[in-house]
């Protein structure tokens, strides 16, 4: 456990925090606590609340260089399969979703401002970044902490943040989520150059690519493509719905080439033919949505994720689908947390409106959709950390999500009635957020 | 984190669904039309099955509870058990007939009252007997608490006098578990259960009503006149403690909507798997890539139902899982049974209509499950009920404020 406790229990502000830092010492002290590597973000969040960026800056591990000799690149092993029915978290799961938990308190608050500013405020970003999120998705020879895949873990992060708001884990986890595509497919060379600068204090912003403005629109039928062109390739197309549109400092660009189909490339936002404006729909304003338009932008061959091996699209695809899964269940369980206390205040006919049935068994409804929309999440993404074939799981569970979260949607405003509609309360958001659910496959991928 | 079914159940998986496919689908439409006929095959399948079921009980009596007191300070060790097996069972006997587990000798709801709250000499003298339960009356359904049959104290014995309807297997069975009360004035509390022999002569049979579907299941109509019942004979304390009240005979009811809830996943998946195997050759049902507002309606459709099976079992497993660490279920119980009550009806129905009139036909089973599955929604809770449990519970309401 590399955290320097002294010099935490010496900020101790009062006889409160101490408490906290002895109970913590002691829950280190245990077994259990040694067995648990957490890291000191979470620490920061789980027992000061506060942000501790500039505490961590001197532990981020030795940055790997780029370049060097050709080697494989790390992958995260499946883990054993289990034979035993279990829908609990681990004590390491529940530590940190605890820390994130308090984290989305604090992007609750900040959302429908953030959602008309069009922007994340620095001190949110730097909060995140002191949660260190990063390192439970980064194998331990590239300076992480991870032994094996653990597509739970980031199913349970992304979900616990999206209780906070959808549409700002959009534009948080977006580069995360690049980052796990990095760790899936990436070249050593890729693997060793990109990776580490999501480790640092101020890590890499970047995001993805896939969407496009039209009707019907498959990720199996891309309109974009990327043509081969003396080393490297040629892409053009129109990509839209892109979070981090503005401050990604690079994008993964799903485009379709002649001979392997859809493939991942790694374009700077500086390059040359490429044009970026804003998108802005519905919801999701927190996560800046822009439109790239590619024309003739041009890339080496080091650009192409996995550098032509290993990449495989519909799994790629699946992932993404599963991050909206996560994304649908933590909105829909801030929709149900915020109708009941609300039903049960709002008084009409001299009488909490939560007592009639009508109001009681749209809530009931809630519960019950939101809870298979999660089972049917939880199950694929178990079964993909497993290496146990997952399409029809992910298949199944993203349908789920996308009917019932907008119903879910819906009916948070319908509870509300006028004041549902009304920008002061947050079901509206909501609302326009969870109709992106079934639409989007860009920006999360677990 | 895992949800895939442990290898421990394959044993209990195989022999349900041997037994489902070999021996309940070859007679399901037998006595589907030969209504109030006693299934005499299941004699024989009972016998063969009675060692293979777990030794936590058969087809749906003898669930293990999931109120027993947790011992403090013990360490907790989480395990797959005899609530899970039991669900899966379940499933597995009714994919080859719902009406026919119903009908299992020897596995009434009464049953499950008996094994769960008899003492010692009642176990002896019931505990190999088939046990049917009496509940409702013509007046009297979900609001069970408002029962007006009326048990009255003469020296050692009570006096019994009214009327019950729905008792499943009530005609088939040795004894019904009758539902009466001490005080019409005191409510809840004064409910009690009596153990009520076939063979006396002052509970007379009205009849054995004809039914939407389960039609090899016998559901009957009692009259109570002055039904004279051994004291010995009451299920459970026969003071009648306030405070305690109802919850003793409503636990039974937590412990087995998830059996039910297995009951309907049973049945659906009969229905998808036929109409999957009847689609196929028209359409194809292995797409897991293509968006589904780019396929077939029926297509489309087809995958919607197979989310909402799979979304069902998985919360069966949950609340299955729970009870069987001792993890207060009541609520999840309940979210199990609306999600598979709703969705088994809805599914069913939706099978025969892509089978169009091949579905709607005798030559198929699949009406006949749309039939069956109605009542997967409606007995030991329906739909509403369930949703009243479930809001009760989210909202913090009791029953005279979310009535």
């Amino acid at each position: 456990m590399a955290v320097n406790l002294a010099s935490l229990v010496g900020s101790a502000k009062n006889k409160d925090l101490a408490k906290k830092f002895t109970a913590f010492n002691n829950f280190l002290d245990s077994n259990i606590g040694k067995t648990l590597g957490l890291r000191k973000g979470l620490v920061n969040t789980l027992y000061y609340g506060a942000y501790g960026g500039t505490k961590v800056a001197g532990m981020v591990s030795s940055v790997m260089s780029g370049g060097g000799a050709k080697a494989d690149p790390a992958r995260l092993a499946p883990k054993t399969p289990s034979d035993f029915f279990d829908l609990n978290y681990t004590e390491e799961q529940t530590m940190v979703q605890e820390a994130l938990k308090q984290y989305a308190l604090k992007m609750r608050e900040a959302a429908e401002k953030v959602d008309e500013k069009f922007e994340i405020p620095d001190n949110l970003w730097q909060e995140y970044y002191a949660l260190e999120l990063a390192y439970y998705q980064v194998p331990e020879s590239l300076g992480g902490m991870m032994k094996e895949k653990s597509t739970v873990t980031n199913m349970m992060m992304v979900e616990t943040l999206s209780h906070g708001d959808l549409g700002m884990t959009l534009a948080l986890y977006t580069s995360n989520s690049v980052l796990n595509a990095l760790v899936k497919w990436g070249s050593d060379a890729q693997q060793k150059s990109l990776v580490p600068k999501f480790l640092e204090p101020k890590p890499t912003k970047a995001s993805i690519a896939l969407n496009e403005p039209s009707a019907l629109f498959s990720p199996y039928e891309l309109a974009t493509t990327a043509e081969k062109s003396g080393s490297g390739y040629t892409i053009n197309g129109l990509k839209n719905m892109v979070p981090l549109s503005s401050i990604a400092d690079y994008f993964l660009v799903i485009a379709n080439t002649k001979d392997n189909g859809p493939q991942a490339f790694i374009v700077d936002k500086n390059a040359a033919g490429l044009t970026i404006t804003t998108d802005r729909g519905m919801g999701l304003n927190s996560a800046q949505l822009g439109q790239l338009k590619l024309d003739n932008v041009k890339v080496e061959a080091s650009a192409l994720l996995g550098e032509g091996s290993g990449f495989n699209y519909e799994e790629y695809i699946n992932y993404s689908k599963l991050g909206w899964c996560a994304l649908a269940v933590g909105c829909a369980q801030a929709v149900l947390d915020y109708v009941i206390p609300y039903a049960n205040d709002r008084f009409a006919f001299g009488e909490p409106i939560s007592h009639r049935q009508a109001v009681a068994f749209i809530i009931a409804d809630i519960k019950i959709e939101m809870d298979s929309m999660r089972i049917l999440t939880q199950r694929a993404a178990s079964r993909a950390e497993q290496g146990l074939p997952f399409a029809k799981e992910t298949y199944l569970a993203h349908i789920m999500c996308s009917d019932k979260s907008m119903m879910i949607g819906s009916n948070g405003v319908q509870l509300l009635g006028g004041h549902g509609y009304i920008r002061d309360f947050p079901v509206q958001r909501w609302y326009r957020d969870l109709r992106a659910v079934s639409i989007a496959i860009n920006g999360v991928h677990i | 984190m895992n949800l895939e079914v442990p290898n421990k159940f394959k044993g209990v998986l195989k022999t349900a669904y041997t037994a489902a496919e070999v021996l309940l689908r070859p007679i399901s439409r037998k006595y589907d039309v030969g209504e109030h006929t006693y299934p005499k095959e299941l004699d024989i399948l009972a016998a063969a099955l009675s060692g293979a079921n777990n030794a936590s009980g058969g087809a749906i009596g003898g669930a293990t509870s999931s109120r027993e007191k947790e011992i403090p300070g013990a360490k907790k060790v989480l395990k797959n058990g005899g609530n899970m097996a039991n669900c899966l069972n379940i499933q597995g006997i009714s994919y080859g007939d719902v009406g026919l587990l119903l009908s299992f000798p020897g596995q009434g709801l009464g049953n499950a009252a008996i094994a769960a709250v008899s003492n010692d000499e009642q176990l002896k003298k019931f505990g190999k007997m088939w046990a049917a339960m009496a509940i409702t009356e013509p007046n009297v359904g979900s609001d069970s608490a408002a029962i007006t049959t009326t048990a009255r104290k003469e020296g050692n014995n009570y006096i019994l006098n009214g009327e019950k309807i729905f008792v499943t297997s009530g005609e088939r069975a040795d004894c019904v578990v009758v539902w009466a009360t001490l005080d019409k004035g005191i409510g809840r509390a004064a409910i009690k259960s009596f153990i009520v022999l076939r063979s006396n002569l002052g509970m007379k049979l009205e009849r054995v009503e004809k039914k939407l579907g389960i039609r090899a299941s016998d559901t009957a109509a009692f009259v109570l006149t002055d039904c004279v019942v051994p004291g010995t004979d009451l299920l459970g304390n026969p003071e009648i403690d306030v405070k305690k009240g109802f919850g003793g005979v409503m636990e039974t009811f937590d412990n087995t909507r998830p059996f039910v809830a297995a009951m309907a996943l049973g049945c659906m998946q009969a229905a998808i798997e036929r109409t999957r195997e009847i689609l196929s050759e028209k359409i194809n049902l292995k797409d897991h890539k293509t968006p589904i507002n780019k396929l077939k309606a029926a297509q489309a459709q087809f995958y919607r139902m197979e989310a909402d099976y799979e979304a069902a079992r998985l919360l069966v497993l949950r609340a299955a899982w729970m009870a069987d660490n001792k993890v207060p279920n009541s609520m999840e119980a309940s979210i199990c049974k609306a999600k598979a009550g709703r969705v088994g009806v809805e599914i069913t129905l939706k099978c025969v209509e892509l089978c169009s009139s091949l579905g709607y036909s005798y030559k198929e089973l699949l009406e006949k499950w749309g039939r069956d599955s109605k009542i997967l929604d409606i007995f030991e809770g329906t739909q509403q009920i369930q949703q009243l449990i479930i809001a009760r519970r989210m909202l913090g309401k009791g029953s005279s404020e979310l009535k």
